[in-house]
């Protein structure tokens, strides 16, 4: 076969380029989805439970991974500040993941505890209020949203079927757990928790 | 990893070098000594443009093989070829602990020679405030704002007016412990919006906002059966129980009429989160004895 010959078949080029392309995945990806580092779950990390869940939709919605990172690299300038850093199975229950690739504001993977629930409330209705110097939008129709319990039961059986182990307990409480809560309250949850599975942060 | 995975990665990295490799021996066959100088592909723009086939430059073929050597380098001295660790010895876990012991060997002794230190002498020593500086940046700004001046809710830092008291266990306990300060609702309590109206009348009298009429003062029993316990029958606070001192002009959360009485109505729930986990005793102390000195300047 000549050069001159995949390059004026469109076809066969499109074949050779996805083989071509495919080749880093097939040996970076897949022995890392086969590998229980990364399939299982750390250490007190279990399924969002239904508030934290609804949580984590909005800071998904919300697009909060544009500015904040969920990924504390081992670095020992970022350990310092934000606690030690990420690993695989602390993540396994993030569909998709949170990483995130640019830190506008700070990383939030171990914000968890940091601040009080009430901080958090004032400073998404307005960071500047306690904030000053802070860019980040404010965002006051969180606390003026519910949490729709219907949709967080049907979005927790959808993930028991992709395997996050939800009992049927769990399943059948969760429009009761977030009856009545508010966007805000969800977000809260879900941020207060995060990282929090380490209970030595330094 | 198991084997089988180990053997798929290694293989299959070894696999796409060596195809590199051949690749570009494939379409190098047609060197420049198999192509004439003058041959065209056939593709002709606007009348008179044509494309030639000449060969790459030999200096970008070149760059093309110090890529494919530079993979067999790098495979040899670091870890890619499955659970090969290379030999070099390189892991990114090793540099961290490399990393955080360099830091540990360079930074002990500072903190254990300021760890003997009372306050006065931190505050004397300006890399150890210079260190609290960092360390309040980092950890305190969120709340207690880049100029420790505070927020509705968040002491002031600056004022030398303190709800938990000053002494330096006081401080660093409530860096390292955090605080709790509950201000009940009682609303219940008062007897509706004329009680209400009383009570906040009253509150503002005690650090002279408002006049101590015959409204305010009939607040007063109620001042002393239900808030006494608290902030004391006169209202100068309890250190204690991170009472505030009402007498003063220091409001946490607002001397406005509206916020007194969203204070007496929906309780406050002041929190100051636990740092000890991620500060560590020594830097707890550093810290503290920056924060005493900012109001003391």
């Amino acid at each position: 076969m000549r050069h001159e010959t995949i390059e004026k078949s469109l076809h066969l080029m499109m074949v050779l380029i996805v083989v071509a392309i495919s080749i880093g995945g097939l040996v970076e990806i897949i022995p890392l989805m086969m590998s229980s580092d990364a399939t299982e779950p750390a250490e007190n990390i279990a399924p969002y439970a239904p508030l934290r869940l609804a949580g984590r939709d909005v800071y998904v919605r919300e697009g909060c991974y544009n500015c904040h990172s969920q990924m504390i690299r081992p670095f020992r300038s970022e350990t310092e500040r934000y606690g030690p850093y990420t690993t695989a199975g602390e993540t396994v229950y993030d569909r998709p993941f949170q990483f995130g690739s640019k830190r506008t504001g700070p990383d939030l993977a171990r914000v968890g505890a940091r601040y009080s629930d009430d901080w958090h409330r004032l400073h998404l209705m307005n960071p500047r209020d306690l904030v000053p110097e802070s860019n980040m939008p404010g965002y006051p129709w969180l606390a003026e949203a519910q949490v729709d319990g219907e949709l967080i039961t049907k979005k927790m059986r959808t993930l028991k079927f992709l395997g996050d182990p939800y009992t049927d307990e769990q399943i059948a409480g969760a429009a009761a757990a977030v009856e009545g809560r508010s966007e805000m309250d969800a977000l809260i949850a879900y941020l207060q928790e995060l990282g929090t599975n380490r209970r030595n942060r330094r | 990893m198991p084997a089988f995975w180990h053997w798929f990665v290694a293989a299959g990295t070894i696999l796409f070098v060596v195809w590199c490799v051949w690749l570009i021996r494939w379409a190098g066959r047609q060197g420049p000594q198999n192509v004439a100088d003058d041959q065209v592909v056939g593709h002709v723009w606007d009348g008179d443009l044509e494309e030639w086939n000449n060969p790459a430059p030999r200096w970008w073929l070149y760059l093309y093989f110090i890529t494919i050597l530079w993979a067999v380098g790098y495979m040899i001295a670091y870890p890619g070829l499955g659970t090969f660790d290379g030999v070099l010895g390189w892991s990114q876990h090793g540099q961290y602990e490399e990393e955080m012991q360099t830091a540990e060997n360079k930074y002990t002794p500072i903190y254990e020679r300021y760890a003997a230190m009372g306050f006065a002498e931190l505050q004397s020593e300006p890399d150890a405030m210079r260190l609290g500086a960092s360390l309040y940046a980092s950890y305190c700004t969120t709340c207690h704002g880049s100029g420790a001046r505070g927020a509705p809710g968040y002491p002031n830092l600056t004022d030398n007016d303190w709800l938990w008291g000053n002494s330096e266990a006081a401080i660093t306990t409530s860096i390292r412990n955090g605080r709790m300060g509950v201000m009940p609702v009682l609303a219940p309590a008062l007897g509706g919006d004329a009680g209400i109206d009383n009570m906040v009348a009253y509150v503002k009298s005690l650090s002279g906002l408002a006049e101590a009429d015959a409204n305010a003062m009939s607040a007063q029993p109620m001042f002393v059966a239900l808030c006494s316990a608290c902030h004391t029958a006169e209202g100068t606070g309890n250190p204690a129980l991170g009472a505030p001192n009402l007498t003063d002009d220091t409001w946490l959360y607002g001397g406005s009429d509206e916020a007194i009485r969203t204070t007496i109505t929906q309780g406050r729930n002041g929190v100051m989160p636990a740092h000890g986990e991620l500060l560590g005793d020594d830097r707890s102390k550093i810290l503290a004895a920056y924060i005493a000195s900012l109001s003391q300047q």
